[in-house]
C-alpha cells in the first residue's frame, strides 16, 4: 500500500513539474511574440515615417501643388504643444515660430506642461523681430494688432489650476451676494459666468482653432480644457525631426475641415 | 457581442472569439488601458455612404459598439466611456434629436432584459452628464438601469448623454461650492449647539476654506483619467469631450466611419497604448 501511494505521489509531482514547465513555456513564448509584435508595428511607423519625410520634402520645395494656395485667414489662433524635454531645444522652437511668421500665423500660443518655454519667454521675443507677449497686450488692454505676432505662454498651471481659481471666484462673488441680502436661488453657475471669472483672473486667451503638438505622442499634455472644445489636434512627431512641409500639410489640411458642432 | 445581446453565437463567431483571445493573450503581456473613451462618430455619413435610411446608420453603429465593449471586456479594460449623445446634439433636427432618443429608450429597455447576463459578468452601466435635460420617460429608464447595475464593478460602462466637458465643470464647480456651504454650516451649528472641536480653538475655523482642485475633481461625472481616446471618421478634435480626463491620453483617429471601426482599430490603439506607456508614466510622475 505504501508502495503504490508513493507512486501515485511521484506521478502527481512529475506531473506538477511539467505542468509548470509548459506554463513557464507558453508564458515566455507569449512574451516573444508581443515583442514580435511590436517590431513589426515599429517597422510599419519607420515606412510611414520615410513616406511623410519625402512627401515634406516635396511640399517645401512646392512640387506638390494642392498645398501651394494656402489661406491662413482661417487659422485665426493657433496653439503649439511641445513636450517640456523636446522645449528645451530653444534653437528649434525659434526656427518653428520663423516658419509660422513665414506662412502667416499672426497669433499664438506656445505651451508645455511644465513651463520650460515661459523661462525662455524674454529670449523668444528678443530674437524673433516682429513679436510682442500676449500678457502685455492684454495688461495695456490693447486690440490684437494684425502687424506683430503675438505670442501667449501657457503651461499646465493655467488650465486645470485656473479653473479652480476661477471656482474659487464664483464661490466668494455667491457668497458676497448672500450676505449683502440679495436674495439667492440656488447655487447654480453658467458658462459664460466661469469664462468672465477666467478673465477676471487674467486668463484671456481665446480657443485655438489649430492645436500642433511636437512630442513622441498624439496627446494636449494638460493644455487648459476650457478651451479646447472645438480645437482641431494634430499631431506633428518630435520637434528635433519637425519639417517645414509637415507644418504646411497640417495647416492645410486644417483649412479643408468642416465642422458642425455638433449640430 | 453575445454579451450584450445575449444571442447564442454562430460557430464562425465561436471561432473568431478563439482566435480574438489568443491575440489578446499576446497583448495582455503588455500594459493594458484601465480606461477607454470613444467618440462615435459618422453613423450619418456611413448611412449616406451606403444609401441607407438615417436611422439605419444610427442601428449600424449601436452594432459597432457592442462588438466595441465586448473587445474592451475580453481584453480587460476596466471603464469604458461613450459619446452617446452631446448637449450640443440637441440643436439638430428635432425629428433626428427625438429618432435619437427613441432608439436609446429602445435600447435601454433591451438592456434591461438582459439584466441577468449583465450581472453574471459584472458588468455595471452608468449613465453620465445632465440627465435633467432628457425627457422623463428617458430619465426613469436611466435611472432603472443604473440601480439594477449598481453593485456590478467587473467592468463599468460609462454612457454620457446630455453632455458636454465645459457643462461638466460647471456642475463640479457648483458641487464643490455647495460642499463647502456645507460643511462651514456644520461647522458653525457645532460652534453654536457647544459640541465643536475642541481641540482647534473656535477662532481659527476658517470661515470657508478655499476649493481645492482635488475637492473638484472628485465632482466630475467621470472621475477616472482616460488612458485612450478614439474618435472615428478621421475627426482631429474633441467637440467638449472628456477634455478634463484627457491630460495624459493618446487621442487616436482613425479614418474608418463609426458602424465601421472594428477589432484592428481596437488592437491598434492598446499597441499604441503599449508603445507610449512609459512615457505617459514619467509625464504623470512629473506633475
Amino acid at each position: 500500500m505504501p508502495h503504490s501511494f508513493s507512486r501515485v505521489m511521484s506521478l502527481t509531482s512529475r506531473a506538477q513539474i511539467v505542468n509548470r514547465l509548459i506554463n513557464l513555456f507558453v508564458h515566455h513564448f507569449l512574451r516573444l511574440l508581443w515583442h514580435f509584435l511590436h517590431l513589426l508595428v515599429s517597422l510599419w511607423y519607420l515606412q510611414v515615417c520615410l513616406v511623410e519625410t519625402t512627401e515634406s520634402y516635396l511640399i517645401s520645395t512646392r512640387l506638390l501643388k494642392d498645398y501651394k494656395a494656402l489661406d491662413i485667414s482661417k487659422v485665426q489662433y493657433l496653439a503649439i504643444v511641445i513636450d517640456s524635454e523636446d522645449a528645451r531645444q530653444i534653437s528649434k522652437v525659434l526656427q518653428l515660430l520663423k516658419w509660422l511668421a513665414v506662412v502667416g500665423v499672426k497669433h499664438l500660443c506656445l505651451y508645455d506642461s511644465i513651463g520650460v518655454l515661459k523661462t525662455y519667454k524674454q529670449i523668444i521675443i528678443e530674437k524673433l523681430n516682429n513679436a510682442v507677449l500676449f500678457e502685455e497686450l492684454v495688461e495695456k488692454g490693447l486690440p490684437m494688432d494684425s502687424e506683430k505676432m503675438s505670442l501667449e505662454f501657457a503651461s499646465i498651471s493655467d488650465g486645470k489650476e485656473a479653473i479652480a481659481r476661477a471656482a474659487n471666484l464664483l464661490f466668494m462673488k455667491h457668497l458676497k451676494l448672500s450676505k449683502s441680502g440679495v436674495e439667492q436661488k440656488e447655487l447654480v453657475f453658467t458658462e459664460p459666468e466661469m469664462d468672465l471669472a477666467l478673465k477676471a483672473l487674467g486668463y484671456r486667451g481665446p480657443e485655438p482653432d489649430l492645436m500642433l503638438v511636437y512630442g513622441p505622442v498624439r496627446c494636449h499634455l494638460g493644455f487648459s480644457p476650457w478651451r479646447l472644445r472645438y480645437t482641431e489636434i494634430a499631431h506633428m512627431g518630435p520637434l528635433k525631426s519637425m519639417k517645414y512641409g509637415s507644418l504646411i500639410k497640417a495647416i492645410y489640411k486644417f483649412t479643408t475641415v468642416r465642422q458642425n458642432y455638433g449640430s | 457581442m453575445e454579451l450584450f445581446t445575449g444571442e447564442t453565437p454562430s460557430v464562425l463567431g465561436i471561432m473568431g472569439r478563439f482566435i480574438r483571445k489568443r491575440l489578446f493573450n499576446i497583448l495582455s503581456q503588455g500594459p493594458i488601458p484601465s480606461h477607454i473613451a470613444f467618440i462615435l462618430d459618422g453613423n450619418r455619413r456611413f448611412a449616406r455612404k451606403n444609401k441607407l435610411q438615417e436611422g439605419d446608420g444610427y442601428k449600424a453603429g449601436f452594432l459597432s459598439l457592442l462588438s466595441s465593449l465586448t473587445y474592451c471586456y475580453e481584453l480587460g479594460v476596466k471603464y469604458a466611456t461613450v459619446y452617446a449623445f452631446s448637449i450640443d446634439n440637441f440643436r439638430r433636427r428635432p425629428s433626428e434629436v427625438q429618432y435619437v432618443m427613441d432608439l436609446m429608450l429602445e435600447k435601454i429597455k433591451m438592456i434591461m432584459k438582459e439584466e441577468s447576463t449583465l450581472n453574471s459578468y459584472g458588468v455595471g452601466v452608468r449613465f453620465k452628464g445632465n440627465i435633467k435635460l432628457l425627457s422623463e420617460p428617458l430619465q426613469i429608464a436611466v435611472e432603472k438601469v443604473m440601480k439594477a447595475t449598481a453593485h456590478n464593478s467587473r467592468f463599468l460602462l460609462y454612457i454620457c448623454v446630455a453632455y458636454t466637458s465645459t457643462d461638466e465643470i460647471v456642475h463640479a464647480v457648483e458641487e464643490s461650492c455647495k460642499e463647502n456651504l456645507n460643511s462651514t454650516d456644520q461647522q458653525e451649528l457645532e460652534k453654536a449647539n457647544g459640541t465643536a472641536n475642541s481641540v482647534i480653538p473656535a477662532e481659527k475655523m476658517k470661515p470657508f476654506s478655499d476649493i481645492k482642485l482635488v475637492e473638484l475633481e472628485r465632482n466630475f461625472y467621470i472621475t477616472q483619467d482616460v488612458d485612450v481616446l478614439i474618435r472615428s471618421s478621421g475627426e482631429k478634435r474633441l467637440s467638449n469631450f472628456l477634455l478634463w480626463q484627457a491630460t495624459h491620453c493618446i487621442l487616436y483617429s482613425p479614418t474608418a466611419l463609426w458602424p465601421e471601426l472594428g477589432f484592428w482599430h481596437i488592437v491598434r490603439a492598446v499597441v499604441d497604448f503599449q508603445r507610449h506607456h512609459s512615457y505617459f508614466d514619467k509625464k504623470k510622475k512629473q506633475l
